[in-house]
């Protein structure tokens, strides 16, 4: 009884093997991540390596802190007053809990996209444009311009909207919204981007769009998706990570894990057993 | 005019020009003896029995505009009707114990029981009580003044009653009044008299009548609903049936409300605009309501271009504004984005306790601390401007502090609204607070904070007691804060306070500036309201 | 194309390595810190615009209260009073109508002469004459209507000063002696032509006060009298009641109707076209004007129904038409708050709708729309412009005794009161202002404390 709490507590490394694609770099480290919410405790520690340049898909029933964990890795959490996080998170081996990191610094090289799309009310080039803007990225117009559409190129966009730049992009449809995020969101040249459900509430045609665009931005950006759906998760990522009441319960190669789950309980709800 | 008839007569004075301009001027030389006089005078009406006058000059002031006004005796009808609401209600509950013992007497069998719990045949029989009673003293109350006064009339000699319709509205209020047993001092023809001590004849009668009438109708009520009180009466069906109907009336009473604006202010302006044209109202450039009594008098005509009146407003609007609304968005959006939850718990109890401070108490200060404040710093001492004591800076600045709670709390409710998930959008890309307010939060609530300004600026329109007390009465057409400035609420309220002649231009012009009041304040709201809930809806 | 990209930076290459290059760049930390300071500069405008707030309010109260709360001492002299018979009721009949019009004010002018023998001449017995307020007349004939037997005796008693003495002990007249400034005077800088308050008075004064028979106590007339043209015999009893009966008349008129409206529109109405009117219809009505509704009071209630004029009820009626848009919006976020499944659940068990809602949704909604009631009333009680139009702004010496007569409201005394020219007017408004504002305070109090004692969540 006793060991198995401690086992719940401290998940044993998992050695990361470079799959497909990735350098085989860890891009980041989490370490004992605890976070509280109020008195609530939302993670009881979790260990945790990214690898660079993959997808590793973050999975698990509703409520098992796996939104939590992926806002920690930009610190979204600091924007809800009641809450708390314990453990180290380092980026590169620096820890971005740390006193030399800078919260908009973090925030520009790990870039975030929501659940629900979230363009700003502005035209579809401002979007865009804001993140660029407010780092500096660009001097002058011509390359800001540059910037937003090779930005909308790589969300694959650019040929939809290339005509009506300057219309608003609460326009545009749910997919293609949501596309224009995660075309606001590579403006900024992040290094990883963090995906919170971005495709549930987008229809089939719109998810796999997105779908295919995850697998192409692999190759430049790090990646870490939350979602609700083991086919998105087996599809596109190289690693996953079963998250289960705060836990980490099992991390591994996407393969090993819906294929030949360590654990009962990811067993249980990958096959549809709860969740 | 002679100190002892001042006091007597007008123990009541309506606080107006006549009242200021004897506490102003004779004051300070008037002997305490003279003030003893009238003291002791007063001190009779308040501890001696004494006979109430009308709170103005009677003869002066009868209303002669035909709208009737006064036209019953109060103090008897008031009796009579308050006697029969306590008959109605006594029988009321009567009839609801007696309804409801008869409904529990009913035997109640397997196959068949009362539709209706018992109480409600209680409240049954309780309604037929009440209602058409009160229906009738309703119907009398509003007729009782017209129909004896009718009979009186008739029975008068001719010679009295053939006169022009002013005459004849004279003689009904002189009759009143001798009726009422208010003494105006005048020797009246006995033919009046008679016809006074005939109206309270007959209208002490009517009221008699009216609670015998009404007493009877009740319990022939009560009688009736109880035979009514059967095993199969929906007494539940019929009681709900007029609470209903109570209820659709009690939320037709703003529409009413609305209507009797409309109407009253349409009614006035249009006898106004009968005497100014539109015209030279909406457009005019001078402003002197002014009108001397007879017409050889100088300046006999007053000038009712309003333009002055409509500058001054806007002149005072703006500088609140300008003081309003960056104050309340800024502490809005402290309050919303920044504050800490100690903060919070500090600041807006300063902004309820600013808004719920009454304007009279505004006026005042604005009155007797800003005015000479800002004379202090922007007069011939300070930075050399030359400051009128009652300039519209000290009179907007003070409307501008009552407002900043109004600006305030509206930008929170609409900066409250702007999804979090825009806030999200822009934190993850690296957004400071200040980057993600001004250039996502704010262009995203424009269209709300606007609407909550045209709301702010309706109110300073709108707002009375802080112009009244700290602006002036001069209609300067200017644009200069420096100077004193009037506007359309100041007008009003000084144009109908006092002295009243609904067949003068001066007091009606108050009624034509009210209707451009409303209108405008209306068509600002209509807008504001219209503004934000387009707002809301996009973030539904 | 390519030139582009290189003018730009090493940024906007698609290498990872030289992506961090910008974020890690002294440039990009200079700008961090550009963004940083303008990010506080912000922060501090908006505690800036909080703070403004405060101390405005704060410089309000202030002054309100600097004003006006030595109003709440008054200043009173001992005089030692003969009752002569010869004044009073040289016919020795105890009469009570010769009693009552006997010139007490003698009486008052001897006891002054017998303390300043020196005073003689039409003129300078007139400003002695002046150092106690008429007040004092009355307080004898009182004291004599009341107790016949006093005729002849003498008394030592504590009368009112007059008010120019009163607000020059307060330091309000800037002419005092040494032993004036004891009780507040400030040094003589005013020539004495432009002074209430002469050279001879002040010695007067001085005497008074040696003698010690000058002394300060709390002010009961301000709570006790109505309106009055001496400002040390004014009071806000009139104002205070006039108040209560005409919010009576609104609360009586605007709460029964208006939650009925409420409980109509929320829980019954059809949504259609003219409940959407009525609707947008209350929320304009909310927004109208206040002085709007006093000329409708003037021009409907006044000349078209002929109610009297100056009464509470015509008041009450037009203050609980102003009031009416906020008592049923509060009252429908009162019974919007009840949750749905309450009303299912009655309905379930077989209740009528209108016993659903007399008998559950009513009760549970309750407080809230007390809490709005109150509040509602607190604006109403503040409401002077409408007031003033139907004639309730009037000087009235008696105090209101039902919803006819002729009255004022308190905030409309305090108007009045703002706008007489004596310097103890001023200090009377301010403390009219702050007892009007304790009121509100206190129903503001009351109006919080039930919102947090029966503030239920579903």
């Amino acid at each position: 009884m006793v060991s198995k709490m401690i086992d719940a507590t401290t998940t044993p490394w998992v050695q990361v093997t470079a799959p497909g694609g990735g350098t085989g770099r860890i891009k980041i480290r989490s370490s004992g991540v605890k976070v509280y919410y109020g008195d609530k405790q939302a993670l009881k520690g979790i260990n945790l390596d990214i690898a660079e340049n993959s997808v590793t898909a973050l999975i698990g029933p509703s409520g098992c802190g796996k939104s939590t964990y992926l806002r920690c890795l930009n610190r979204m959490n600091d924007t809800i007053d009641r809450c708390r996080v314990e453990g180290t998170i380092s980026l590169d081996g620096e820890d971005i809990y740390g006193r030399t990191i800078d919260t908009v610094q973090l925030r520009a090289r790990v870039g975030m996209v929501f659940q629900k799309p979230n363009p700003f009310p502005k035209s579809i080039f401002d979007n865009v444009a804001y993140g660029p803007r407010i780092h500096g990225l660009a001097r002058r117009i011509e390359d800001l311009e540059e910037i937003v559409q090779r930005s909308l190129e790589r969300a694959g966009l650019w040929s939809e909207v290339k005509s009506r730049l300057l219309d608003p992009g609460t326009g545009l449809s749910g997919g293609q919204q949501q596309r224009l995020c995660i075309a606001r969101a590579i403006a900024v040249n992040p290094e990883v981007i963090l995906m919170d459900e971005p495709c549930s509430a987008l229809d089939p045609i719109a998810t796999a769009h997105i779908e295919e665009l995850i697998d192409e931005l692999r190759a430049n950006y790090t990646i870490v998706i939350v979602t609700h759906n083991m086919q998105q998760a087996a599809r596109v990522s190289q690693k996953t990570a079963f998250f289960h009441l705060g836990d980490l319960v099992e991390f591994n190669d996407t393969a090993e894990i819906f294929t030949n789950p360590r654990d009962d309980k990811t067993q249980g709800y990958i096959t549809g057993r709860y969740g | 005019m002679p100190p002892a008839d001042r006091h007597l007569g007008a123990r009541l004075l309506t606080h107006g020009s006549t009242l200021t301009f004897l506490r102003k001027v004779q004051h300070p030389s008037q002997h305490p003896v003279d003030r003893f006089a009238e003291d002791l005078a007063r001190f009779e009406a308040v501890r001696g029995p004494f006979k109430r006058t009308r709170p103005y000059d009677t003869d002066s002031r009868i209303p002669v505009d035909g709208a009737g006004a006064g036209f019953s005796s109060k103090v008897s009808i008031g009796m009579s009707a308050s006697y029969l609401l306590l008959v109605l209600i006594v029988l009321g509950l009567f009839g609801y114990y007696l309804g409801k013992s008869r409904a529990v007497a009913i035997p109640v069998t397997p196959e068949s029981r009362l539709h209706s719990v018992p109480s409600y045949h209680g409240y049954f029989v309780a309604l037929w009580a009440g209602v058409p009673a009160f229906l009738l003293l309703a119907l009398w109350v509003m007729l009782e003044g017209w129909l004896i006064m009718a009979l009186v009339l008739g029975a008068m000699p001719e010679r009295l009653t053939n006169v022009g319709d002013q005459e004849l509205s004279l003689l009904r209020a002189t009759i009143l009044n001798h009726a009422n047993g208010i003494d105006t001092g005048q020797t009246l023809d006995p033919a009046i008299e008679a016809a006074a001590v005939h109206y309270t004849t007959l209208s002490s009668i009517g009221n008699w009548c009216i609670l015998v009438l009404g007493s009877v109708g009740a319990m022939v009520g009560v009688r009736f609903a109880l035979r009514q009180v059967s095993m199969s009466l929906r007494a539940r069906n019929h009681v709900e049936q007029v609470i209903n109907v109570v209820l659709i009336l009690c939320s037709l009473v703003a529409i009413m409300t609305t209507v009797g604006i409309v109407l009253s202010l349409l009614f006035e302006a249009m006898l106004f605009l009968s005497h100014v044209h539109p015209y030279d109202f909406l457009f005019g450039l001078q402003w002197s309501p002014q009108i001397a009594i007879r017409a050889d008098q100088v300046g006999s005509s007053g000038a009712f271009g309003a333009v002055p009146l409509f500058t001054g407003t806007l002149l005072i609007s703006a500088v609140a504004m300008a003081v309003a609304v960056p104050i309340g968005l800024l502490s809005a959006i402290y309050m919303a984005e920044y504050a800490p939850p100690l903060v919070r718990s500090l600041a807006k109890p300063v902004l309820e306790i600013l808004a719920g401070i009454p304007t009279v108490v505004y006026g005042f200060f604005a009155a007797l601390t800003m005015a000479p404040f800002v004379r202090r710093v922007f007069g011939a001492e300070g930075l050399g401007f030359d400051v009128s004591s009652e300039s519209a800076l000290a009179a907007g600045v003070v409307m501008g502090i009552m407002i900043i709670p109004f600006v305030s709390s509206l930008s929170d409710d609409v900066i409250n609204a702007v999804p979090q998930s825009l806030r999200d959008g822009s934190y993850g890309l690296g957004a400071t607070k200040s980057e993600t307010i001004s250039q996502v939060l704010l262009p995203a609530a424009l269209p709300g904070i606007v609407g909550a300004i045209l709301l702010a600026v309706s109110r300073a329109i709108g707002e009375t007691m802080i112009v009244t007390m700290a602006a002036g009465l001069s209609a300067n057409l200017t644009a200069n804060p420096f100077e004193a400035v009037t506007t359309v609420t100041v007008q009003i309220a000084t144009l109908l306070v006092g002295d009243q002649e609904f067949d003068s231009p001066k007091t009606l012009s108050a009624f034509g500036l009210g209707l451009v009041l409303f209108v405008v304040t209306l068509l600002l709201n209509i807008i504001a309201l219209w503004v934000v809930n387009k707002y809301r809806e996009k973030y539904d | 194309m390519t030139d582009i990209v290189q003018s730009v930076g090493e940024f906007a290459t698609d290498s990872p390595a030289d992506r961090r290059g910008w974020y890690q760049s002294e440039e990009f930390r200079q700008l961090l810190r550009r963004r940083y300071a303008s990010e506080d500069r912000f922060r501090i405008l908006g505690i800036a615009a909080i703070v403004l707030a405060a101390v405005i309010l704060l410089v309000l109260l202030a002054s309100i209260v600097a004003k006006g709360y030595p109003a709440f001492v008054q200043t009173e002299v001992r005089l030692d009073v003969t009752f002569e018979e010869s004044v009073i009721d040289p016919s020795g009949s105890r009469d009570e109508r010769a009693l009552s019009g006997a010139n007490y004010q003698r009486l008052i002018r001897s006891a002054l002469q017998d303390i300043f023998p020196d005073a003689t001449g039409r003129r300078v017995r007139r400003q002695l004459t002046d150092l106690v307020s008429i007040g004092a007349a009355f307080q004898l004939r009182d004291m004599v209507m009341s107790d016949p037997s006093l005729i002849g005796q003498t008394r030592e008693l504590w009368v009112l000063a007059s008010d120019d003495i009163d607000q020059f002990l307060k330091g309000n007249i800037a002419c005092g002696t040494e032993h004036a400034a004891r009780l507040g005077g400030q040094p003589c800088t005013v020539p004495e032509n432009e002074r209430r308050v002469n050279d001879r008075q002040v010695g007067w004064v001085d005497q008074l006060i040696v003698e010690e028979r000058i002394r300060r106590s709390f002010n009961t007339v301000l709570f006790s009298a109505g309106d009055s043209r001496e400002p040390e015999l004014a009071g806000i009893l009139g104002g205070v009641v006039g108040s209560l009966y005409t919010l009576l008349v609104c609360l009586l008129m605007a709460v029964p109707v208006g939650v009925a409206a409420a409980v109509y529109l929320e829980e019954f109405a059809p949504r259609n076209r003219w409940t959407g009117l009525i609707e947008v219809n209350i929320n304009n009505l909310a927004a109208v004007p206040s002085i709007v509704f006093g000329l409708l009071g003037l021009s409907v209630l006044l000349n078209f129904f002929g109610l009297p004029r100056s009464a509470p009820l015509v008041g009450g009626i037009v203050l609980a038409l102003m009031t009416l848009p906020t008592v049923i919006i509060a009252s429908r976020a009162a019974l919007k708050a009840v949750p749905p499944s309450i009303r299912d659940a009655a309905l379930g068990v077989g209740a009528s709708p209108y016993q659903v809602v007399s008998h559950h949704v009513l009760p549970l909604a309750a407080p809230g729309i007390l809490t709005g009631t109150i509040i509602g009333m607190a604006q109403a009680l503040g409401e002077t412009a409408p007031l003033m139009m139907v004639g309730m702004i009037a000087f009235i010496v008696d105090i209101p005794a039902g919803f006819t007569d002729s009255a004022t409201v308190l905030p409309v005394q305090i108007y009045m009161w703002s706008d007489s020219p004596e310097r103890a007017f001023t200090e009377r408004t301010s403390a009219a202002i702050m007892v009007l504002l304790g009121f509100l305070i206190a129903m503001n109090a009351v109006a919080i404390y039930l919102r947090k004692r029966f503030e239920r969540r579903w």
